[in-house]
């Protein structure tokens, strides 16, 4: 490693270490309030409605949050109702109310909830569910959905300069922000596509995979990055869910008499054993997309947990002795999760690609 | 005991197996390898697609102890 990479990874590592301090004054309570971590953890693991950024003199009479507000958005029976998030004076526990077009709406644990005729006050029962209130059809803007907007912003802006470079010219030697694409993409192509699918048949595959690859890679990126209050997009089961489902209808159309013959009426093997093999292959069929959601989905909320976790601890304990050991902890997780931000958009576009190779391999 | 920390606990269990699992797959790709290094390539990536499958079995009891927590 020479000096200058030396430098930019420490900048780059003092950078997350600041910003991981910020998060733990954000977490401060005041004395008497009991601090409670799973329910902090559990607010930054879950979508939002609005970014809160940061909480100034908390616990005095000046205390004010800084917020990007975003809109909410929620289909009632009276039609649409929109109004920013902001006006819920960052409460979530169903006291503030929220009141347009003489519906109430009350936000309990970041989910909102339509109060019913005539009530005034959000009841709650034993496990925190509203008993006097429905939910709405919410289509809001949610800070998950505004992350993705943004990451989408980012690719096109990185992609889009990066192709135009190479319109200009026909062999144009990469420089500035395609050099720095054009390894990664070649990476994918190389390592990825041509292996796993087959020289022939790769390049009709190749969009697909890119996408996917960089889409979770900056995403994952983005939920690294506290500042945006940690927006776990790819640790959000729906979002996995989507480019699972993706991949699952991409290979289920591509897939050949080859591959729905091993799955039905698999070859070469004694026919009791091809009628006890149909519905193991059929549920493997969907087995597939599951494990690739669930394993973006956990492996990226479980290191969401533990950063958070470790951080907690100073406050569980109530010690500043404590705190070299939860943020030198917290510091080599985190650099272990820039690593598995690469590794898991890696895994998911590999496996993905392997299976579009088992669906188009030939008889042989 | 509550029902968290016997969640907890499957949490823990599942993370033994998928240690076992992992290690025994980074033992024997280190292994093959220092045999073959001109192959080196190919077995990492297979090491790593196969982590990936023992961890996402992890993963599930995971996913079950937090619903459960």
């Amino acid at each position: 490693m020479t000096l200058k990479t030396s430098r930019l990874v420490a900048l780059y590592l003092s950078f997350f270490l600041a910003i991981h301090l910020s998060f733990a004054s954000e977490v401060k309570e005041g004395e008497d309030k009991e601090f409670d971590a799973k329910e902090m953890i559990m607010h930054h693991v879950k979508d939002a409605y609005g970014m809160h950024i940061i909480t100034l003199n908390e616990g005095d009479a000046d205390e004010h949050h800084i917020t990007i507000p975003l809109p909410v958005i929620l289909y009632t029976d009276n039609g649409l109702v929109t109004f920013m998030s902001s006006e819920f004076h960052h409460d979530y526990h169903g006291d503030v109310i929220v009141e347009k077009n003489g519906e109430r709406f009350v936000n309990v644990h970041e989910k909102v909830y339509q109060l019913n005729e005539g009530e005034t006050q959000v009841k709650l029962d034993e496990e925190g569910h509203p008993t006097n209130a429905v939910k709405p059809l919410d289509l809001s803007i949610t800070r998950n959905v505004f992350m993705m907007w943004v990451s989408i912003a980012v690719l096109l802006l990185i992609f889009l300069a990066a192709a135009r470079r190479y319109k200009k010219s026909e062999n144009y030697v990469p420089s500035g922000v395609a050099s720095f694409v054009e390894p990664l993409i070649v990476f994918v192509r190389d390592e990825i596509g041509k292996p796993m699918i087959g020289e022939h048949k790769y390049k009709r595959y190749m969009p697909y995979l890119l996408t996917i690859f960089f889409f979770i890679w900056i995403n994952n990126i983005f939920g690294l990055i506290p500042i945006l209050n940690g927006a776990n997009l790819s640790g959000n089961i729906a979002f996995t869910f989507t480019l699972a489902a993706f991949t699952f209808i991409i290979t289920t159309f591509s897939g050949n008499k080859n591959y729905w013959k091993h799955i039905f009426w698999m070859p070469d093997v004694p026919v009791p054993m091809k009628i006890f093999l149909m519905p193991i292959e059929i549920v493997g069929m969907f087995v597939k997309p599951i494990s690739l959601m669930i394993r973006l989905f956990a492996n990226i909320t479980a290191g969401h947990i533990i950063i958070l976790s470790l951080i907690s601890l100073v406050f569980i304990f109530k010690t500043v002795a404590i705190a070299p050991v939860s943020v030198a902890f917290s510091l080599f997780i985190t650099i272990i999760e820039i690593v598995v931000t690469a590794i898991q958009a890696y895994i998911f576009t590999i496996l993905s690609a392997l299976y579009f190779g088992m669906a188009t391999e030939e008889a042989h | 005991m509550t029902i968290t920390g016997i969640a907890a606990i499957g949490a823990g269990l599942a993370a033994i197996g998928a240690g076992m699992g992992i290690g025994r797959i980074g033992g024997s790709a280190m292994d093959a390898m220092a045999r073959q290094p001109e192959i080196q390539g190919k077995i990492q990536t297979s090491a790593l697609i196969l982590a990936a499958f023992v961890e996402a079995v992890a993963l599930f009891g995971v996913v079950v102890a937090l619903l459960q927590g």
